[in-house]
């Protein structure tokens, strides 16, 4: 567990800032100039749980733009004149992240934070810095290392009153909890015959990041899932990030809210009101005819870059963020595979028994009349992550796979 | 910003066991020698493995309280204890810990409860001393020997009987069982199965009670949180990484150790380096007490100076009754592995006998008077056994209600209305 998180961010910092990466491929090679697609210029709609539904189609601007921008962002190249006329307000993921949580301790004082280096440290990721500063050293806790404890810990707060967001620093560490996670968070309220709610958020970063090795690339969403009596949902932008932060602390259930390493420097203009994203449902990236594409967190990156080939190809990919992650959204997503009959999932987690897995599942058991191809489903290999950068990409999708795969469902 | 609580220095803080005492920490106090004290099957051990214990003193912070008891006891007149009122209260709490689980073990054996049922005969007096001290709004989290427990925190004997039963009038609805008593009203905050992992949860409700009065304001609140747990238990990650933090931040939490001396078939002094331990307190800064755990008034002593010292703010204690459990680890265990002259002689030691004994040889009580109390619950019980026989087993309709709290967990169907609002759903057959 005692790792060098600086490293991480030295290495974030040195992908948005030079081209020169260990690994090959010229696809992951990220142009420093290029902004990632926010809003203005984006190709993908953004529908919001109040309904609203905001177009940003602009054919010309998606022709225009270059392939990838790998999923960190880098320096945004709007100019200040033509931000500051735009309603909301500019931020990156982890800041969206602490506005949530900051928005939330101020509105409710029993929401408190518990992990390691949360307090004076700011957070391994910055998410809680300048928090304790402003809420004292009760509210935002520095733990010992000791996750089990802390996170029963957070469990026994909740059962009394408090709501605590406990963080792992790294979704990996969590494995220590798990005895906590499983048998208190998720089972209490059951075992207790309802008297006791658990209104935890659980949260950190987790996936695969840029040569972190094998423990610290863990996807635990696949552990997880099995637990009954928990909530688990993935953020992927600034937007939902804040969204879901504040929906899942006003929730009364045990909630999982998966981060991920390499998104925290994604930028966005989000609103400045108030607003939370409904933790049970899926959000609908970008409209289409051809193909169901199902995806989350740092895949729906991969899977936009590919549909802007895909696009090019001639393909029109339907692509949703599933973001729930527990429960399915069965709703969007039904109504999506009986448009298009035909379904990819694109996920981070291993191909044994991920949220791929999971899904294909559901899909298959509710939709299968409606599909004309068997679906597909593209995870990351049965693999320890590797620490060498190419043996590392190839454990993951890349967006020429997803490519190759819808060229294939559409067959 | 410096708040108390970022400070990391902290002493380990004396224990000052009575006040107005005239023995305790005037004369440095010894432990007693360890072979009085754990006996029978385990003396062959202690005898052969003498270099395991270290015998030093420790001036102030741990202390062998039943020494300080038995000379404070022999040098006054007979200054009682308890008043006459607290006595019955007392025994009254014991009998019925004890009738109910005499019940328990004769309902398991004809067919009424089930799984894995596990008996507290014999340690009464460790749930009696402590948990009669509490209020109500203090917390109690157990392990699955949580009967009496609960009874003890104030969970009505029918509400236990029913739940053992699986019955829907169970204090958990029949969802949790023997080894999952809770109870909001009580707060009894469980019941857990495996070993170590109340322990936390304990710890946090014991953050909370520090929480509100520091930062929600609620100044008088002053509630506690008792931890009971086992010897095995004190092995276990769990239990050293939450001594830690209580330590740290001071919860007001006290972590009592129900010694039994075994961990179903094994032996504590097989499984522990150092089989004592109350000494563990100090090497994480708070007090560590040793009691001997089948004389509730003893125990009793030092559970209102723990206690008082997690009211007033001033941190954990951990404190190790020495006790003794009648029956085996749970109904299923043939229990073989224990010598019959350790069992005998703390049969002899039985904690009711005991605080019988002492209630009719001061005149707190007569014979009389005992026996009513004894038939009173031998009522309680039955009444209870009637109760939750006549009790209805959950229906179907039970089976997912109380998976979530808010039910939207359970998601959005294909139909795009939540599947709580199926009403599949509430008669527990949807699929979900």
């Amino acid at each position: 567990m005692a790792t060098s998180f600086h490293g991480v961010g030295a290495a974030v910092a040195a992908l948005s800032s030079s081209p020169s990466n260990s690994f090959d491929s010229k696809k992951l090679l990220c142009s420093p100039r290029r902004s990632f697609p926010v809003r203005k210029g984006a190709s993908f709609v953004v529908a919001r749980s109040d309904g609203s539904v905001n177009f940003d189609l602009n054919p010309k601007a998606r022709r225009a733009q270059q392939l990838i921008v790998n999923a960190v962002a880098t320096k945004s190249d709007s100019s200040p004149a033509s931000s500051s006329s735009k309603p909301g307000h500019e931020l990156l993921l982890f800041e969206a992240l602490r506005e949530g949580l900051e928005e939330e301790m101020d509105r409710d004082p029993r929401v408190c934070v518990m992990g390691e280096d949360v307090g004076h440290y700011g957070g391994s990721y910055k998410v809680t810095r300048g928090l304790a500063e402003k809420f004292g050293d009760l509210r935002v806790l520095d733990t010992p290392i000791a996750e089990n404890s802390f996170t029963g810990m957070g469990i026994g707060a909740a059962m009394t009153g408090l709501r605590p967001v406990v963080e792992g620093m790294n979704m990996g560490f969590l494995l220590l909890a798990f005895n906590q996670i499983s048998n208190n968070c998720g089972m209490l309220h059951y075992t207790s015959g309802g008297q006791f709610t658990i209104p935890i958020v659980i949260r950190g970063p987790g996936g695969v990041g840029r040569q972190l090795g094998a423990e610290h690339s863990q996807r635990l969403e696949s552990y997880f899932q099995s637990i009954p009596g928990i909530q688990m949902v993935a953020c992927s932008t600034p937007y939902n990030a804040k969204g879901l932060m504040k929906a899942a602390i006003r929730s009364e259930n045990p909630v999982i809210l998966f981060e991920h390493v390499l998104l925290y420097n994604l930028k966005e203009r989000i609103p400045d009101e108030d607003y939370i994203c409904n933790l049970e449902e899926a959000e609908m990236v970008r409209p289409g005819e051809h193909v169901t594409i199902l995806t989350y967190s740092r895949m729906r990156y991969h899977v936009m870059q590919a549909a802007k080939t895909l696009v090019n190809k001639g393909y029109d990919p339907e692509v949703i963020d599933i973001r729930s992650l527990k429960p399915f959204d069965l709703h969007t997503i039904g109504n999506s595979v009986k448009k298009t009959h035909r379904v990819l999932i694109v996920e981070e987690c291993m191909r044994t028994g991920g949220i791929g897995a999971s899904l294909t599942a559901a899909v298959t058991e509710n939709f299968h009349d409606y599909l004309d191809a068997p679906i597909m489903c593209l995870s990351s290999q049965d693999v320890p992550t590797p620490y060498a950068g190419t043996l590392e990409e190839w454990t993951v999708v890349q967006p020429a796979q997803i490519v190759t795969a819808v060229e294939q469902l559409c067959k | 910003m410096a708040t108390a609580f970022s400070a990391a220095k902290f002493s380990t803080q004396p224990f000052h066991l009575n006040p107005t005492s005239t023995t305790s920490h005037d004369s440095p106090l010894v432990f007693a020698n360890p072979t009085s004290q754990f006996l029978g099957s385990t003396r062959k051990l202690h005898l052969t493995s003498s270099s395991k214990f270290n015998l030093t003193r420790r001036s102030g912070t741990v202390v062998a309280v039943s020494d300080v008891v038995k000379q404070k006891k022999s040098k006054s007149a007979p200054t009682l204890l308890i008043t006459k009122e607290e006595g019955l209260e007392l025994y009254e709490d014991m009998i019925l810990g004890r009738a109910f689980e005499d019940m328990c073990a004769q309902m398991y054996y004809r067919g009424k409860m089930f799984g894995f049922v596990h008996l507290y005969n014999g340690q009464e007096a460790v749930s009696t001393g402590f948990i009669k001290l509490l209020k109500q709004q203090d917390s109690v989290v157990s392990t699955y020997r949580d009967h009496v427990h609960a009874l003890s925190k104030g969970v009505p004997a029918r509400a236990v009987m029913s739940e053992l039963f699986g019955k829907t009038t169970g204090c958990c609805r029949g969802q949790g069982g023997s080894m999952h008593m809770f109870s909001r009203e009580h707060n009894v905050l469980g019941g857990f199965a495996f070993i170590g992992e109340g322990i936390p949860v304990a710890t946090g409700a014991a953050f909370t009670s520090k929480y509100k009065r520091e930062v929600l304001k609620e100044a008088d609140c002053d509630h506690v949180t008792l931890a009971f747990f086992g010897d095995g238990t004190c092995n276990n990650g769990q239990f050293f990484e939450c001594l830690n933090m209580a330590a740290l931040w001071k919860l007001p939490i006290v972590f009592v150790v129900e010694n039994n001396l075994w961990a179903i078939g094994m032996s504590h002094l097989r499984a522990t380096s150092d089989p004592q331990i109350y000494k563990k307190g100090p090497a994480f800064g708070m007090p560590g007490i040793h009691v001997d755990g089948m004389d509730v008034l003893k125990v009793r002593e030092v559970a209102k100076e723990a206690i008082g010292r997690a009211r007033r703010g001033e941190g954990p204690t951990l404190v190790e009754c020495e006790t003794y459990r009648f029956r085996g680890h749970s109904l299923a265990d043939p229990d073989e592995l224990r010598d019959p002259a350790e069992k005998a002689h703390y049969a002899a030691r039985d904690p009711i006998t005991a605080l019988k004994k002492y209630l009719i040889e001061n005149s707190l009580a007569s014979e009389a008077e005992l026996k009513a109390i004894d038939k009173k619950i031998d009522e309680v019980v039955e009444d209870a056994v009637e109760f939750a026989d006549e009790s209805p087993v959950p229906a179907r309709s039970q089976l997912l209600e109380n998976v979530f709290a808010d039910p939207k967990g359970f998601g959005i169907g294909p139909d795009g209305r939540y599947r709580c609002e199926d009403p599949k759903f509430t008669e527990g057959t949807a699929h979900v």
